[in-house]
C-alpha cells in the first residue's frame, strides 16, 4: 500500500476493484465502513455483486477481466471534463500529454460494450474519483490474477496520476496484500529478479555488493519466475525445495502441477503439515508453526512486526531459518552458522536498503513502516510524498486485451476464483481449527438464481464443471451474487479442486496466472 | 502544493484545535475542544469506574458509573457524556460520588446470574467483577427481577449468547455497529425486558453477525463469551499472554495469545495493535487450534525404498535432503535447483531460503508463492 492503514478512515471517495475486502482482508474494511459512517463515498467494481458492493453508494457490475476498459473509460471522463491536476501532472510525472491524448480515444460507451457497465455509471465514478479532494484507490488479486494484471495497475497508476490522488493523506494506491507475510517475502529477496529490498539482481553492482557478503558470486541474469520453473520441472530444473506452499491446490492446472512436481529427481518440502504437495518429496522436514516460532513480519502496509513464540513444537519440529542454514551446511556451503532469528534478520537489515535502520530491537513495538533508510529514521507511513521513489511518476500507454481464453459455444459460462471469509487458502489451517466447518462445511458453485433454472441445475444439487484442462463436481449455490453468465468457486477444499480448471494464461511480466477468469461449461451432474 | 485545475486552490492548513484548562481534582490541566471529561481523567490516570465506556466507541451514558461532580452543578455528571468546557472544575472522587457508585453496582450486580465468570470469556470480561468488589456491593439489597434471557438455541461454536449475565451496557451493539460496522445486533424492549437480540431474534449465523468476537471482547460481564477459549478452562496452568501477529491475511493485526502450559488457549486482539486497534475477524479471533492439531509434522520424513515416507530422524533427513542436492548439482549443475518461499513463513525464513540459493548455489532461481 502506498498509503498506511489508518488513512482508509480519511478519504472523501474510496474506489475498490477487485477487493473482496469485507471476506479477504475483513480488519481493513472496517475502516472502510467507518469512512462511509463519515461520509465518505465508495465505488465498488466487481463482477460479483460481494458484500462491500451492498455498501457501495455506487457499484459497478463489470464483466470479469473486463477492467482495464471500465478505467480507461474513467480516465477519460477526467480528461474530458477537466478534473485533471495539471500541477501534478506537470511537476510530478512523465508523459502527461501523451496519456491525455491517449485516453480520448475511450468513451464510455465504448466500454459499456466490452464491460457491461453502464456508460452513465463510468461517468459518475469518474467524476466522483476525479473530484475528490481524497480519493483512495483499494485493490487485490480481482485487479492482478489476469493476463493484464500488470496493465491493470498501471491504470488504477494512471487514475491516481493524473488527480494527483497519491502522495497524501487518505489517498494512494493501495493494494492489499493477502498473507501474513507476502510482503516480507518480497522484501526478503526470495524473488528471482531481486536481492533483500528490491535491489535488482542484474545490476553489476548489487552482483559485487552480495558477493562480498554471501562469499561467493551469484549470476548476474535473473531467475526464472516459480510459474516457469514448474514448466522446466524433469528438465533443466531437477530439484527443487519448497517452503510452506501446498503448490498442488493453490496453483493453477493442478494435474499440470502435479506432474511437474513428480517429474522431479529430488523435492523436498518444508511446511508443518502433510500436504498435497508434501505428499509427494523425497524428504519432508517439520517447521515450527504460527505461535511457535520467533521472528519478523511484514504487513500490507509495509510494516514491521515481530513474531514471538507462545508455545513449543510439536515433537521435533524446528524454525524454517534453521532447517536451511542446516541443509546449507550439509551439502558443504560456508556461512551458514546461524545461532537465531535475530542474527538472521539483523543481517537481512544489514544488507537491505529498505530495512537498512532497522534491526531486531528496534522493531519490538511495531512503529516502522519501510522504506527506513538509517537509523533513526522515523519510518516512512506514506511513499511519494513529495517525490516519487523513481522520480517521476510515469503514465502508461495501456490498450485493452481480451483474457487469455473468453467464453464460447463449448465453455459459455464465466468462472472467476477466490477466498471466502471463514476459510482460508486451502483450508490446511482453518480446516483444521475447530468451529470454522460451522460457517462453512463445504465448497459451493455460486450461480445467478435465474440461471440455475436456465441450466437445468437445482440449488443444493451437484453440478459438473468443465474447461478445457478438466472437470471438477461441486453443489450449486443459487444467489443474487452471481450475475448471470458468470459462476463463483473458491479454491480452498480439497474435495473440489477449482484449480483442475484453471489456467487458462499468465501476464507477460509477472507470469501471474488469470486465476479469475476461466470459461467453463456448467452442467447437472 | 497541489491545486487541482477545476477549483479554488486548497491552499489552507486545518487550524489547530484551541488549548484551554481546567482544574481536576484541584489540578490545572490541559485539553482540547472536542475532549470528553473521561478522556480528560483517563489521560492523567484518574481512577473513574465505568461499565458501559469502550474508548473506541461513540460515549453512551448508560452505566453513570463516571459522574464527577462538576463545580455549579447541582448533580453529578457524566463524564463520558459531558464535553470539557474553559475552566470547568471536576472533582472525581467524593464521599457522595462514592455512595451513587456503591448503589449503582448493588444495583448492577443484582441484576445478573453470575458475577464471577472465568477470564477466558473475555478481554474486559472482568470488569464487572473488579468493580462489584473493589466497592463491595455484593449486598443483595436490590434482588429480584433480572433483565435477559440466555439464549442456549444458539448453536455456534464461537459465542456464547449468556444474556442472563447481561447489565445492557449496549457495548457489543455499539461494537458491532460502530466498530465493525455490520449492525448485526440489536436491543429489543427496555427496563426488566431488555433483550440483546438480532433480526427477527434468530441464531447468529441467520444474521449479518460475521463473528469476528468484538461482542465477546467488549462484553464486560462475560455475558458474550469465547467458547474457544472456555473449552479450554480446565486446562491447567496460569493464562500467559503472548505478542505476536494473526497468521491469515496481509493486514497484520496484533493478538495476544493465551497459553496455559505448552497449549493455546484462546486469542485477544491487541487494543494498541498498531493495524487493527482491537479489530479481529473469525479467523483471526477462532481459527488458532490448527497449532496443535495431532496432523502436525513432529518428525521428518523420508521416502523409503518402498516408496512410502518413513519417519526419520533430523541427521538421517538432513542428510538425505543435502545428498539429493549436491547430486543433482554434480550431475546437472546448478542451475537445476530452485527454491520456493512462502508468504506464510516469517521473514527470516524467506531470507534464509533465497540465501540458500543465491549464496549456495550462486544462481537467483528463487521465488516465493506470490504468483498463484
Amino acid at each position: 500500500m502506498s498509503n498506511p492503514l489508518v488513512d482508509m478512515d480519511k478519504p472523501d471517495v474510496i474506489f475498490c476493484i477487485g477487493t473482496n475486502m469485507t471476506e479477504c482482508h475483513p480488519v481493513a474494511a472496517t475502516r472502510i465502513k467507518r469512512a462511509i459512517a463519515r461520509g465518505a463515498k465508495l465505488i465498488v467494481a466487481d463482477p460479483r455483486r460481494i458484500p462491500l458492493a451492498d455498501l457501495a453508494d455506487l457499484y459497478l457490475p463489470l464483466r470479469v477481466g473486463s477492467d482495464a476498459a471500465l478505467l480507461l473509460a474513467m480516465a477519460h471522463v477526467i480528461e474530458r471534463e477537466g478534473l485533471v491536476d495539471a500541477a501534478f501532472i506537470d511537476e510530478r510525472t512523465v508523459d502527461g500529454e501523451l496519456f491525455l491524448e491517449h485516453v480520448r480515444k475511450f468513451p464510455p460507451e465504448w466500454a459499456e460494450r466490452i464491460s457491461g457497465v453502464r456508460a452513465e455509471d463510468i461517468e459518475r465514478a469518474a467524476l466522483w474519483y476525479g473530484t475528490a479532494e481524497r480519493g483512495a484507490i483499494y485493490y487485490t488479486l480481482g485487479i492482478t490474477e489476469h493476463i493484464c494484471g500488470v496493465e491493470n495497475v498501471q491504470c488504477l497508476c494512471n487514475l491516481a496520476l493524473m488527480t494527483g490522488n497519491i502522495g497524501r493523506e487518505g489517498t494512494g494506491i493501495n493494494p492489499m496484500r493477502g498473507q501474513n507475510n507476502i510482503q516480507g517475502a518480497g522484501d526478503s529477496g526470495a524473488l528471482p529478479n531481486n536481492y533483500v529490498g528490491f535491489q535488482a539482481v542484474d545490476d553489476p553492482a548489487h552482483q559485487k555488493k552480495f558477493t562480498k557478503a554471501y562469499g561467493r558470486e551469484t549470476d548476474l541474469e535473473k531467475g526464472p519466475t516459480k510459474v516457469t520453473a514448474l514448466e522446466m520441472c524433469g528438465d533443466r530444473i531437477k530439484a527443487m525445495v519448497i517452503a510452506g506452499e501446498n503448490t498442488v491446490v493453490s496453483d493453477p492446472d493442478r494435474d499440470h502441477c502435479e506432474h511437474a512436481l513428480k517429474s522431479l529427481d529430488h523435492l523436498v518440502v518444508i511446511d508443518i503439515f502433510l500436504t498435497e504437495t508434501a505428499q509427494l518429496a523425497d524428504v519432508v522436514l517439520p517447521a515450527t508453526a504460527w505461535g511457535e516460532t520467533d521472528g519478523t513480519c511484514t504487513n500490507t502496509e509495509r510494516r514491521v512486526q515481530r513474531l514471538r513464540a507462545a508455545v513449543p513444537p510439536p515433537g521435533d519440529a524446528k524454525p524454517d531459518w534453521w532447517i536451511v542454514s542446516q541443509l546449507a551446511q550439509r551439502i558443504g556451503f560456508k556461512g551458514f552458522e546461524f545461532e537465531s532469528a535475530k542474527e538472521v534478520f539483523n543481517e537481512l537489515c544489514e544488507l537491505s536498503a529498505t530495512y537498512h535502520g532497522l534491526d531486531w530491537d528496534r522493531i519490538e513495538h511495531s512503529e516502522y513502516q519501510w522504506p527506513v533508510p538509517h537509523a533513526g529514521h522515523p519510518g516512512t507511513p506514506r511513499l511519494h510524498e513529495g517525490e516519487f521513489v523513481n522520480g517521476r511518476g510515469i503514465f502508461k500507454l495501456i490498450e485493452y486485451r481480451d483474457p487469455a481464453e473468453t467464453i464460447n459455444d463449448d465453455y459459455p459460462v464465466w468462472l472467476t476464483t477466490g477466498r471466502r471469509l471463514a476459510s482460508y487458502h486451502t483450508r490446511t489451517q482453518t480446516g483444521r481449527s475447530a468451529g470454522i466447518d460451522y460457517l462453512l462445511p463445504e465448497e459451493t458453485l455460486e450461480v445467478n438464481p435465474s440461471d440455475v433454472d436456465a441450466w437445468g441445475l437445482a440449488d443444493g444439487e451437484w453440478a459438473e464443471v468443465s474447461s478445457p484442462r478438466g472437470s471438477v463436481r461441486i453443489k450449486v449455490r443459487a444467489t443474487d451474487r452471481s450475475p448471470r453468465g458468470t459462476v463463483f468457486a473458491s479454491f480452498s477444499f480439497a474435495d473440489v479442486p477449482v484449480n483442475v480448471l484453471t489456467g487458462s494464461g499468465y501476464d507477460p511480466i509477472t507470469e501471474t496466472a488469470e486465476l479469475k477468469v476461466c470459461p467453463v461449461r456448467v452442467e447437472p451432474a | 502544493m497541489i491545486r487541482r485545475a477545476t477549483e479554488e486552490p486548497v491552499t489552507q492548513q486545518p487550524t489547530p484545535p484551541a488549548i484551554h484548562t481546567l482544574t481536576l481534582d484541584g489540578e490545572e490541566v490541559s485539553f482540547t475542544a472536542g475532549e470528553t471529561l473521561i478522556d480528560i481523567t483517563y489521560r492523567h490516570h484518574k481512577d473513574v469506574p465505568n461499565l458501559c465506556y469502550d474508548p473506541r466507541l461513540e460515549p453512551f451514558g448508560a452505566c453513570r458509573l463516571c459522574i464527577v461532580e462538576l463545580e455549579g452543578a447541582n448533580n453529578p455528571v457524566a463524564s463520558c457524556t459531558t464535553l470539557a468546557e474553559p475552566n470547568m472544575v471536576v472533582t472525581t472522587r467524593t464521599a457522595r460520588l462514592e455512595t451513587h457508585r456503591r448503589v449503582l453496582m448493588e444495583m448492577v450486580a443484582s441484576e445478573n446470574r453470575d458475577i464471577d465468570v472465568d477470564p477466558l470469556s473475555g478481554y474486559a470480561s472482568q470488569q464487572m467483577r473488579e468493580l462489584v468488589d473493589q466497592y463491595d456491593a455484593r449486598t443483595g439489597r436490590f434482588q429480584g427481577e433480572q433483565s435477559g434471557t440466555s439464549r442456549e438455541d444458539d448453536d455456534n461454536p464461537f459465542i456464547k449468547r449468556d444474556y442472563d449475565n447481561c447489565i445492557s451496557c449496549y457495548r457489543c451493539v455499539r461494537v458491532c455497529a460502530e466498530q465493525e460496522g455490520d449492525y448485526a445486533i440489536s436491543v429489543m424492549n427496555r427496563g426488566f425486558d431488555t433483550q440483546i437480540t438480532t433480526e427477527f431474534e434468530g441464531l447468529l449465523v441467520d444474521s449479518a453477525c460475521t463473528f469476528c468476537g468484538q461482542c465477546i471482547q467488549t462484553c464486560p460481564t462475560g455475558a458474550l463469551a469465547d467458547l474457544k477459549a472456555l473449552a479450554n478452562k480446565d486446562v491447567p496452568g496460569e493464562t500467559v499472554t503472548t505478542r505476536t501477529i494473526c497468521p491469515y491475511c496481509g493486514v497484520g493485526c496484533t493478538v495476544d495469545v493465551m497459553t496455559r502450559g505448552e497449549q493455546i488457549v484462546g486469542v485477544l486482539p491487541a487494543m494498541d495493535g498498531p493495524a487493527n486497534e482491537g479489530a479481529l475477524c473469525v479467523k483471526g479471533q477462532f481459527a488458532f487450534d490448527f497449532v496443535h492439531h495431532p496432523d502436525r509434522l513432529a518428525t521428518p520424513l523420508v521416502r523409503g525404498d518402498d516408496g512410502e515416507l518413513h519417519e526419520a530422524s533430523w541427521d538421517e533427513a538432513l542428510d538425505r535432503a543435502a545428498t539429493g542436492f549436491r547430486k543433482v548439482l554434480d550431475e546437472h549443475g546448478r542451475h537445476s535447483v530452485y527454491g520456493v518461499a512462502s508468504g506464510r513463513a516469517p521473514t527470516e525464513a524467506c531470507y534464509m531460503l533465497q540465501r540458500f540459493i543465491r549464496a549456495g548455489f550462486g544462481t537467483n532461481q528463487i521465488d516465493n508463492c506470490s504468483r498463484a
